[in-house]
């Protein structure tokens, strides 16, 4: 699949999926890589290493720095994938070094999909 | 976007990580905005400086910039922190926020930000002149900005702010380019607006209403700067309004129209309806005035409003430190204290962690903080004019 370059880099890993916007701030714990949001699809999982996949962010600008906190703790996700990066997620995977690459159709990829995600070339394989 | 050869050089590396990322980030968000090319910038005001706002995560970023040699390109000035950074023991901030603040107070300083701590910086030193580009943070800095002054700034966040510091340059899009600072809609204000609060109220009701875009506003007969300052603060709290035209007071009015625009009438109930609605609180435990932060002429008002008084309860003026200065000099921080007040520089009722400090109700006479308070600090709000205010603590 082919999308719009966002943040430089390439990794591969298994596919962690939700369906709703999510929000770094008060939603990530940046020291463990944990999703907290009480209610939230992925509440409990942990974004570490994984293909993180997400229709686009959502709350406080400070999630940005939560990004870089992830990465900086070694809990970060291995890329981010979005319908729609907006400036909060796309701030923080700059600034952290994380792959990232938007304008995906983002309903056909599943939780534990094996992907491969290139923000150079912004192309995102399956399989 | 069309990049100069130096700043294609900046995005492979040249010039080492920090701007190679810096820099990018800048594109990316140019590229999502739709932006043709970079635009050098006169000024930066960043935000994002309160520990209480960034937390950890925040911090760790500002240190690593530093501890990597970031440095500012262009006059950039800060905003506030969450506390007094020099009265902050006598005020009662608690010491674990303190070490933390201080921190990130000292990696802005390594990277060359001048400590103004305010959020009206155009008051102490940083003074765009009309139809500069600028990248602000601090969204009643940019309504001002933008709106009396005519310079030209998104609302930019923190980090891009800082990124725009340190390449120098902000993307072209948005309220940088003409065809987005017609108005979008006609306010008709049939109303007095004689208390500071009522301007507050006012920006309040508006951003509210809006939501977003460009308000035109007839009626208002006329507004100091203090006014301007208050109206345009509460209006980018309540919605994201980053700019606005007033008849006769504002500089861009004349150069725009307002030909076939929809029409909103503010008249007295919507102005009693926006008092009410942001009066959650009855009895205060604290006022605090300064939101945006004090001028001068407001302290002085304050001072001889105190006079011959004795507050019952903890009063808080915030300015900046430069005009704290200047106000004592004048006899005027004096004056204050012997009514039992503090002028409390740096810092602000927004960003400071009055909740830890023991205060459930505060008295406010902005919009803009009384709109915060309740979700930032936990707080009931008593919203009021300055002189409703010191008749109930003092």
């Amino acid at each position: 699949m082919k999308g719009r370059a966002i943040s430089p880099g390439r990794a591969s890993g298994e596919a962690l999926v939700s369906r709703e916007p999510l929000s770094f701030y008060g939603g990530v714990d940046p020291k463990t890589g944990m999703v907290t949001e009480r209610g939230h699809e992925l509440e409990g999982k942990c974004v570490k290493d994984k293909i993180l996949v997400f229709p686009r962010g959502k709350g406080s600008t400070v999630g940005s720095y939560v990004i870089y906190g992830l990465k900086k703790n070694g809990v970060a996700p291995a890329a981010i994938v979005n319908k729609e990066t907006e400036t909060i997620v796309a701030t923080g995977v700059i600034l952290a070094g994380i792959p990232c690459v938007d304008g995906i159709d983002i309903d056909k990829i599943k939780t534990g999909d094996r992907l491969t995600v290139d923000g150079d070339n912004a192309v995102v394989e399956l399989g | 976007m069309y990049l100069t050869k130096e700043q294609e050089r900046m995005l492979s590396g040249e010039y080492g990580e920090v701007l190679e990322r810096n820099f990018r980030l800048l594109v990316r968000l140019g590229e999502i905005y739709g932006a043709d090319r970079m635009i050098p910038v006169g000024s930066v005001q960043v935000a994002g400086v309160s520990y209480k706002s960034i937390g950890d995560p925040g911090l760790e970023f500002l240190e690593d910039l530093a501890d990597k040699g970031a440095r500012v390109r262009v006059p950039t000035t800060l905003n506030p922190p969450g506390m007094d950074l020099e009265d902050w023991r006598e005020l009662g901030f608690p010491r674990d926020f303190a070490e933390k603040q201080l921190r990130i107070i000292d990696a802005f300083r390594r990277m060359g930000v001048a400590m103004t701590a305010t959020c009206t910086p155009y008051l102490v030193g940083n003074l765009p002149r009309f139809g500069e580009h600028l990248a602000w943070s601090e969204s009643s800095a940019v309504s001002f900005a933008n709106s009396v002054i005519g310079a030209r700034t998104n609302r930019e966040g923190g980090p891009s702010a800082l990124a725009a510091a340190l390449c120098g340059v902000t993307p072209n899009y948005g309220l940088h380019l003409d065809e987005n600072r017609r108005p979008s809609v006609v306010i008709k204000v049939d109303a007095e607006l004689r208390r500071e609060s009522d301007f507050g109220a006012l920006g309040y009701h508006v951003g509210k209403t809006i939501e977003k875009g460009v308000p035109y506003f007839y009626g208002i007969k006329d507004a100091d700067v203090d006014q301007l300052k208050a109206l345009g603060a509460a209006m980018a709290a309540s919605g994201a309004i980053a700019l606005y035209h007033v008849e006769g007071l504002t500089p861009e009015a004349t150069l725009v129209t307002t030909g076939g625009l929809g029409t909103i009438e503010v008249g007295e109930r919507e102005l009693r309806e926006a008092h009410e609605g942001l009066n959650t609180g009855r009895e205060p435990d604290i006022a605090i005035l300064g939101c945006p932060h004090a001028s001068l002429a407001e302290i002085a008002e304050l001072a001889g409003k105190l006079e011959g008084r004795r507050l019952r309860k903890p009063l808080w003026i915030c300015t900046a430190r430069a005009t704290k200065r200047a106000a004592a000099e004048m006899g005027l921080v004096d004056k204050i204290e012997r009514a039992g007040g503090k002028v409390v520089a740096d810092t602000c009722a927004v960003v400071a962690p009055i909740e830890r400090m023991g205060f459930k109700c505060t008295a406010v006479n902005s919009g803009k903080a009384a709109n915060y308070l309740p979700g930032f600090c936990k707080q009931a709000v008593v919203f009021k004019s300055v002189d409703e205010i010191l008749e109930m603590v003092t």
